[in-house]
């Protein structure tokens, strides 16, 4: 008896969590749509609000942007929304497979915000819901116990790294998202801008200079306090050391900085503090790029599935939606105060941290800058000729795409 | 047979041949004589984004008035191949640093190589070894454990190799159970990915555990044919189980050696599961990994396909090579059949 009392109370719930969702969405959704984003929680959070209006399948993939091009690039596209970010906004926006959304901002996205539009030549190409940025997590209490300020640059990052050592309070001091390939190229693109501005000259890469020699030695400097096995380690990997207390700093991304408080995974609740992201000399811009993350519409499709899923998009984009979870992402809406976990992100970009120089030539050196590193960092390759690679085969790989 | 009902019977076949085997190698080779390129601009465009605006000038693909980009292929000779064997480099590493290995190694196909045939060739022996040691312990178990025990040995061998590595790898990056407890037992930090040559252990170990079972199976099938009254005759002339095994059993299954030899080396020289499995990419690199790596779109959404078609031939070219002496042997030993 008992046991049958539980199941319809678990019935019960259902059906009540049911009822309620369905009131969420005022639009019913007729057209059947599709949408293909990245994983993240902000997804999740955007596409569940869509999912209550029915018709409706997202794909949330980590590996989204394996697939993206090729996905909107047949016809019917396999897939009518996508999530991009500022860089792979660059891939399909450059293919041609996005649609103008002026006219259907003009008829359902009045709640939109001018600097949510993301436009090329005056017409707008993409909806931008959210920036990004890696920023300094690190773990307060350990800080005050030892007497440790908050660092501003990367030597001060290594002072109370050492600190944190030899006090042996953690596994680790640092953690960081050093993955062979498109992560460890993003560290050493937030380092070397940390002491430069530009990573070409003209067509020409110019990274083979004092500022690549530096960075070079920043991050290999770094990977002295982190978990050995480092060329591993990407956002999720780092994400779960910190919820497991096993590291006590790391430059990670603001989209992470709401699972610290995430009492089912994380046993630092409330422990985890924010900061700008570290500067690489003193007096610098912090070292780390801004990212977008937003939505686009596939122009192979119907205008008819395109204005359905304008619509849905708005549903998921809604303010009162993002509002209800301001700790997931920092939400570009001055519609609601950004959480607490969001403060890193504002103080990095507040910092004058440069925007991610998206470009097709960016892509291809990013791709490079991935594969030629590990080798400098296990000691395989000296510092020099490391540099020298990054542009040997950044030269290679241009010019089979054309790029020279 | 009269040739006409020859040809009839092995006509689907052949068209099979040709149509999944010959012409994408065609393709392939083709292809690896050639950029495939988008035929790109310069334009000068106002980009606004949420921090800010500004105007930038970029190469971007044409796009025709359909919209789409319009691809081309322009023939390059020898270019990806020399891009990939960069032979000027080796020449400049040899020149200076004489003929030290790990200088060679800088240059990723060098690296690939060295890793493809110390793989290859490390594995073998294990995995004959084992697989032989399996089969004549099976083969001398009585028989109503023999079902079990052969359904339990295949297992490694039925299990995905990308998903068998990922398991392998949980077991022991971080704090792994196996990692826990070898610290445990050890009473200090090991950190099995961190080293390139302890990586490449666990992959050698994977690959071994992974393989056996189909030498094993194919041995033990071979045991069950070799002749009986052969085995009595020689127990009876005194010969002990080491004499036995040495000239009936081995003669006897030697063509299955060859054949188990020669699918493996296949197999073995295209490794690439295991680096993935692993995320072994920082630290190792196969040829196979070269190719798949080429093939992987950036974030600019283009891939590699000329330096990919050119590591896959010269891929190929390497298993031929592998491949005859071995073949030679099947060869002269057919010959002798016949004669």
């Amino acid at each position: 008896m008992k046991k049958l009392f539980i199941l319809f109370s678990v019935i019960a719930s259902f059906s009540l969590v049911g009822l309620s969702s369905a009131k969420a969405c005022e639009n019913k959704n007729d057209v059947p749509l599709t949408s293909l984003t990245s994983g993240f929680d902000a997804w999740k959070v955007v596409t569940s609000a869509m999912e209550e209006c029915g018709n409706y399948t997202p794909t949330l993939d980590q590996e989204y942007k394996d697939k993206i091009v090729a996905a909107l690039d047949s016809n019917p596209s396999q897939y009518a929304l996508a999530g991009v970010s500022a860089s792979t906004n660059v891939a399909v926006l450059d293919a041609g497979l996005t649609r103008p959304l002026d006219d259907l901002i003009a008829k359902h996205g009045g709640a939109l915000q001018d600097n949510q539009k993301v436009t090329i030549n005056g017409q707008v190409m993409a909806i931008a819901m959210m920036t990004n940025a890696q920023h300094l997590f690190y773990r307060e209490d350990i800080f005050n116990d030892l007497g440790i300020d908050v660092p501003t640059t990367y030597d001060e990052v290594i002072k109370a790294a050492k600190v944190i050592q030899n006090a042996g309070v953690v596994d680790y001091p640092l953690g960081a998202t050093f993955k062979v390939g498109w992560n460890l190229g993003e560290e050493f693109v937030n380092m070397y801008l940390g002491y430069a501005d530009t990573f070409f000259d003209g067509n020409m890469p110019a990274v083979n200079n004092a500022n690549g020699y530096e960075t070079l030695k920043m991050l290999k400097k770094l990977t002295e306090y982190m978990d050995p096995e480092y060329l591993n380690s990407d956002s999720t990997y780092v994400q779960q050391q910190f919820q497991q207390g096993k590291i006590a700093m790391a430059n990670l991304w603001a989209s992470r900085a709401g699972a610290m408080d995430n009492a089912e995974e994380s046993s630092v609740v409330g422990l985890v503090k924010f900061a700008s992201a570290p500067a690489a000399k003193k007096g610098g811009k912090p070292a780390s790029t801004l990212w977008w993350d937003g939505v686009v519409i596939a122009k192979n499709i119907s205008d008819e599935e395109a204005e359905a899923a304008f619509k849905l998009a708005m549903v998921g984009l809604d303010p009162a939606n993002l509002g209800a979870s301001p700790e997931a992402a920092p939400w570009i809406s001055n519609a609601f105060d950004p959480a607490p976990s969001n403060i890193g992100a504002v103080m990095t970009a507040k910092g004058g941290a440069a925007p991610y120089p998206a470009s097709a030539q960016m892509s291809t050196l990013h791709g490079v800058l991935g594969n030629v590193l590990p080798d400098y960092l296990t000691g395989a390759a000296t510092a020099k000729a490391t540099l020298e690679k990054i542009e040997a085969d950044y030269i290679t790989a241009a010019t089979e795409k054309g790029l020279l | 047979m009269n040739r006409k009902t020859f040809l009839i019977f092995t006509m689907p076949s052949f068209m099979m041949m040709v149509f999944f085997i010959a012409i994408p190698l065609f393709l392939v080779f083709f292809q690896s004589f050639h950029f495939k390129q988008d035929i790109l601009e310069i334009v000068e465009r106002e980009k606004c984004d949420p921090f800010g605006c500004k105007t930038e000038i970029l190469k971007v693909p044409v796009l025709d008035e359909k919209g789409n980009r319009t691809k081309i292929n322009i023939w390059v000779g020898w270019q990806n191949y020399k891009n990939i064997l960069q032979f000027e480099e080796l020449n400049s590493i040899i020149k200076n640093n004489g003929y030290s290995w790990s200088a060679i190694q800088s240059i990723d196909f060098y690296q690939a190589l060295r890793f493809t045939i110390t793989f290859t060739f490390i594995t073998l022996p294990f995995v004959l070894f084992f697989g032989m040691c399996l089969a004549l312990c099976v083969n001398n178990l009585v028989n109503r454990l023999k079902g079990p025990v052969i359904f339990i040995t295949l297992l490694p061998f039925i299990i995905t190799p990308v998903i068998g590595s990922l398991s392998i790898k949980w077991l022991f990056i971080g704090d792994g159970i196996v990692t826990s407890l070898l610290e445990y037992i050890l009473d200090k930090d090991i950190a099995v990915f961190a080293k390139a040559w302890s990586i490449e252990l666990l992959v050698l170990f994977y690959r071994i555990w992974h393989t056996t079972p189909f030498a094993f199976v194919i041995f033990y099938a071979a045991l069950q044919t070799v002749d009986k009254d052969r085995i009595e005759a020689a127990f009876v002339d005194g010969a002990n189980r080491f004499q036995r095994l040495r000239y009936i059993v081995i003669p006897h299954i030697m063509p299955l050696i060859v054949f188990v030899t020669l699918i493996h080396l296949m197999d073995a020289y295209r490794v690439y599961d295991e680096i993935v499995g692993f995320g072994a990419e920082g630290f190792l690199n196969s040829l196979q990994w070269m190719t798949y790596d080429f093939l992987r779109l950036d974030d600019s959404g283009s891939r590699y396909i000329g330096r990919a078609s050119a590591t896959s031939m010269l891929t190929m070219i390497g298993i031929v090579i592998i491949l005859i002496p071995v073949l030679r042997r099947v060869f002269r030993e057919q010959k002798e059949k016949k004669n």
